[in-house]
């Protein structure tokens, strides 16, 4: 095998997120459109042509949520395992809102009237804002640690039930998550509308930006500060060698005020993921504001990359903490995969990635050009 | 520390009803995706050949049905993407090593393809070369089958789970060899099964619908069309669907034996080769199938393929499920001191003889906190219980079966009628088959069924126990799912039956075109010559 087992978990560690920031850059964009449709679309021709900038697409983006399950199922079956389980209720919301999108896009023009319309263009704001904000919260989340451990077996426990296990869920913090990651996406959302419709839709989307790309770089700044003042991080004190099997609960690991910050200190350079973080959002702020949205969604998308990696540097090597026994915490360590199973995915991955983005951009290419409202001279396009 | 806790069935069985019913309905839609694209493929083909416009009007209607379809195929998707951990959390730690490789996979190899080339396929037609747009719905359909490959190899692998080895340290399954998991016999049989048994539903479909059409007199060269390409391809599907039927996976394994044995009512082993009771009612408590009408040989030869081969029958499955729960009693007490910490090697040596049968141990907590004290009763029924009911596994089966043959048969008569060009004069036929779209949807859930109630009591077969499998929820938490899922579902359903009715009544004529039925009315333009 190329790479020592050590190795492959770090590789592994990347890979995922760079699925999920994947997700987050193609899925989230056409998540935020939806969260954006009802507002800035007045009638129902500009809510089509809201529709159709992200129609040929939103199908192929929601891939990276399913194989960001899948990879996470194959590379760090513990926490498909535990995750999952253990935030049931947030993401059975998430399922039943998601729900809503591929019929929504599919049906909503399958009818002329007025009621039928609006009825779906609200289920496609739902079913794009509860996973922008559940997404934000379940991360947020993870910084407080989750109520599980592991028994003897490997079996996960969790704390409550229905609204018991969820409300606690649904802290200050986590909300704060929530609303970052909401107006984040939004944002995203925005600047590619900005960039892929003309007229009153444009215009509108540009006026949202100077709104939500604010809301994101404070609330982006204060969950920083929150973190390192407010939050005891998470800290392994012994372990096994980091090459050895998946063993979850054969480590120490303590609270700390200040934890989530000691890899900044440690590794200087990932200060980078939170600076490309602002840097990005202020530059989308400006380009969209200067009428430059293609390079706007350019600046938006690396935002996107540098809040998320923040998230997942800060707290490397943990991937779930756990809030009643620490010690049952899952890391990239200690959760993975065997070491032949990486090796295989490791490759997999390798090889259909590139592929994948080939063609997606190939498809993208293709579709590319201004939507606008179909008249004399700009037939309608071929639909559902 | 050992569960203090006996297993609650009701908990289980709910997760199990959860399972069933979303899995059920996700294949409500599957079928017909997967067919359905190999037929847009065979028609738009046949358009961009020959120019002829009417083709690609069918494969844009055919293609609009499709869409409806296909919406809630993503959707219920999703749930099963999610499900095992949510629901089987220890399911999905004990083989995710093995298990999630391929469902990664689907992802990456097609359902990428798939619904990146969907999108192509609904929006590309003025953007597209007319050859681009073939190879678009090309890849949406080679897509389709290759998620159904990497989902079947999974699931062939609960079936018959090779390529994986029980690490102790880890508590888990763990790949040992990648190309066996690929590879499995089982998964490959399975996976010619099900997707043409996807091809012949999608063809089941057209066939129904063009017939209506005919049955109206209305868009007859548009539904003629539509028809031969159906009949022919369904012809070719029907005949891989019964002939390559997956129960030549059933002789592989422990648990597959046990399933081929309940399905056939086989009770005692049979000089080989065994013969086949066609019909009967199979009897739990006596252990015999009364009534039975017998086929000599027939049941030798369909399952083993051989004539020297036995199907070993249920007592003799049940006296050695008994023999593996006694070694696996024996794995459990080593694994507990392994875990325990004791480092001997001669102790890891006697686990590592014994461990095949440790899942068979593990049957023994639905009775017992610790396999080691069961008493000589629980294990006698541990035993007899490792084995479905006979009785929905036989008749399912024979319900499966009877549909295929006769949808075998409604498929070669149309295919003679088109062949000899009669196929509008004869109204019964047509009305029969109107009536027979639902057979094939029929026949597949009843397939599913057989399959997955026929693995129980394995979420994995001979190594874990399904109640073992289920995460630590509450009943609450499974009664507000469940609950969920049938709103939700049903809300979505009527809706898309509602749409798929109201589209394949007006037909072509939804293409707006002006060469259709309802149309003709207002204007009657004649197809272009060729484009």
């Amino acid at each position: 095998m190329l790479f020592d087992y050590e190795t492959l978990r770090v590789i592994w560690w990347i890979l995922i997120g760079a699925l999920l920031i994947g997700f987050a850059i193609a899925d989230g964009m056409d998540l935020g459109v939806g969260n954006l449709l009802p507002f800035l679309g007045k009638r129902d021709e500009e809510r089509q042509q809201i529709i159709a900038s992200i129609a040929p697409h939103w199908d192929g983006n929601q891939v990276w949520f399913i194989t960001a399950g899948g990879a996470i199922f194959a590379a760090w079956p513990l926490v498909y395992a535990a995750a999952f389980s253990g935030l049931y209720m947030a993401l059975l919301l998430v399922l039943f809102a998601l729900f809503f999108r591929p019929v929504g896009f599919d049906y909503r023009d399958k009818v002329e009237d007025p009621r039928w319309r609006t009825s779906w263009d609200w289920a496609l704001f739902g079913a794009s804002a509860v996973p922008s904000i559940v997404f934000g919260v379940a991360f947020g989340n993870l910084f407080l640690g989750l109520p599980f451990h592991l028994d003897e077996y490997m079996r996960s426990h969790y704390e409550g039930f229905l609204l018991t296990a969820f409300l606690p869920l649904l802290n200050p913090f986590a909300l704060l998550c929530g609303i970052i990651s909401f107006a984040m996406l939004s944002t995203h959302g925005a600047v590619w509308l900005q960039m892929r419709t003309d007229g009153a839709v444009q215009e509108r989307a540009r006026k949202t930006v100077r709104i939500l790309a604010p809301i994101t770089i404070i609330g982006f700044a204060v969950a920083g500060l929150w973190i390192a003042y407010g939050i005891d991080g998470f800290h392994i004190v012994s372990q096994q060698a980091l090459d050895s099997d998946s063993t979850p609960l054969e480590k120490v690991v303590e609270r700390a005020p200040g934890g989530w910050l000691a890899n900044y200190s440690l590794y200087p350079i990932t200060i980078a993921a939170p600076v490309i973080g602002f840097v990005g959002a202020i530059l989308t702020l400006l380009l969209s504001m200067l009428h430059r949205p293609g390079k706007a969604f350019l600046t938006s998308a690396l935002s996107v990359a540098g809040i998320i990696g923040t998230a997942g540097l800060s707290l490397f090597p943990f991937i779930m903490p756990s809030r009643t026994i620490p010690n049952s915490s899952l890391t990239i360590w200690d959760a993975t995969s065997s070491h032949l199973t990486l090796t295989i995915m490791f490759w997999v991955v390798l090889f259909f990635l590139p592929v994948v983005l080939g063609y997606t951009a190939w498809c993208y290419i293709r579709m590319w050009g201004k939507i606008r409202i179909p008249d004399d001279t700009h037939p309608k396009q071929s639909g559902y | 520390m050992l569960p203090t806790m006996l297993y609650d069935d009701t908990f289980v069985d709910l997760s199990r009803l959860q399972f069933a019913m979303t899995a059920l309905y996700h294949f409500l839609f599957v079928p017909l995706t997967l067919g359905l694209t190999w037929i847009l493929v065979i028609m738009e083909s046949v358009y961009v050949m020959t120019g002829k416009v009417i083709y690609r009007d069918m494969t844009k209607f055919w293609g609009k049905l499709f869409g409806i379809n296909f919406a809630l195929g993503i959707t219920t998707g999703l749930t099963m993407e999610f499900q095992f951990g949510t629901n089987w959390s220890y399911y999905s730690h004990y083989v995710g090593d093995v298990f999630g490789a391929p469902l990664a996979i689907e992802g990456l190899m097609a359902f990428f393809l798939e619904s990146t080339f969907a999108g192509m396929f609904f929006f590309g037609w003025d953007r597209l070369s007319k050859v681009q747009h073939l190879m678009a719905t090309f890849c949406l359909a080679l897509g389709t089958s290759l998620s159904a490959l990497w989902i079947l190899i999974a699931n062939g692998w609960m079936q018959y789970p090779i390529g994986a080895d029980f690490s102790v340290d880890t508590m888990r399954m763990e790949m040992v060899n990648f190309v066996d998991v690929v590879l499995n016999p089982v998964a490959q049989a399975k996976f010619i099964h099900t997707v043409a048994a996807g091809y012949v539903t999608a063809c089941m479909f057209v066939m129904g619908i063009s017939s209506y059409y005919i049955l109206k007199g209305r868009d007859l060269a548009f539904a003629r069309r539509s028809f031969a390409v159906a009949v022919g391809f369904g012809l070719a599907s029907i005949l891989s669907v019964i002939v390559l039927g997956d129960e030549s996976g059933y002789t592989l394994g422990h648990a597959q034996k046990t399933k081929l044995a309940v399905i056939e009512a086989e009770y005692e082993t049979q000089e080989a080769p065994a013969s086949f009771n066609l019909i009967g009612i199979p009897n739990d408590k006596t252990m015999e199938v009364d009534y039975a009408i017998k086929i000599p040989y027939a049941l030798g030869l369909i399952a083993t393929r051989s004539f020297d081969q036995e199907v070993t029958g249920l007592h003799d499955i049940i006296a050695e499920n008994e023999a593996r729960i006694l070694r696996g009693i024996t794995a459990h007490d080593y694994m507990v001191r392994i875990r325990a910490g004791d480092k001997s090697e001669t102790l890891r040596a006697d686990f590592e003889a014994v461990k095949h049968d440790l899942g068979y141990g593990l049957l023994l907590k639905r009775y017992v906190v610790n396999p080691s004290d069961a008493t000589p009763d629980q294990i006698k029924a541990a035993a007899r219980d490792a084995m479905p009911a006979v009785a929905p596994m036989f008749w399912g089966f024979r319900m499966m079966v009877g549909i295929g043959i006769y949808m075998l048969g409604m498929i070669a008569i149309g295919f003679y009628f088109t062949a000899k060009r009669v196929l509008d004069k004869k109204r019964f036929y047509l009305k029969l088959m109107v009536l027979s779209i639902p057979a094939p949807w029929l026949a597949i859930e009843l397939g599913w069924f057989v399959a997955e109630y026929g693995r129980q009591p394995w979420a994995v077969s001979d190594l874990l126990p399904t109640f073992l499998a289920a995460s630590e929820l509450t009943k609450a938490d499974l009664i507000f799912s469940i609950s969920g899922f049938f709103l939700f579902y049903t809300v979505l359903l009527v809706i898309e039956m509602w749409l798929m009715v109201k589209f394949a009544k007006i037909g072509p004529s939804s293409l707006k075109t002006g060469r259709y039925h309802f149309e003709k009315q207002v204007a009657a333009p004649a197809y272009p010559a060729a484009e």
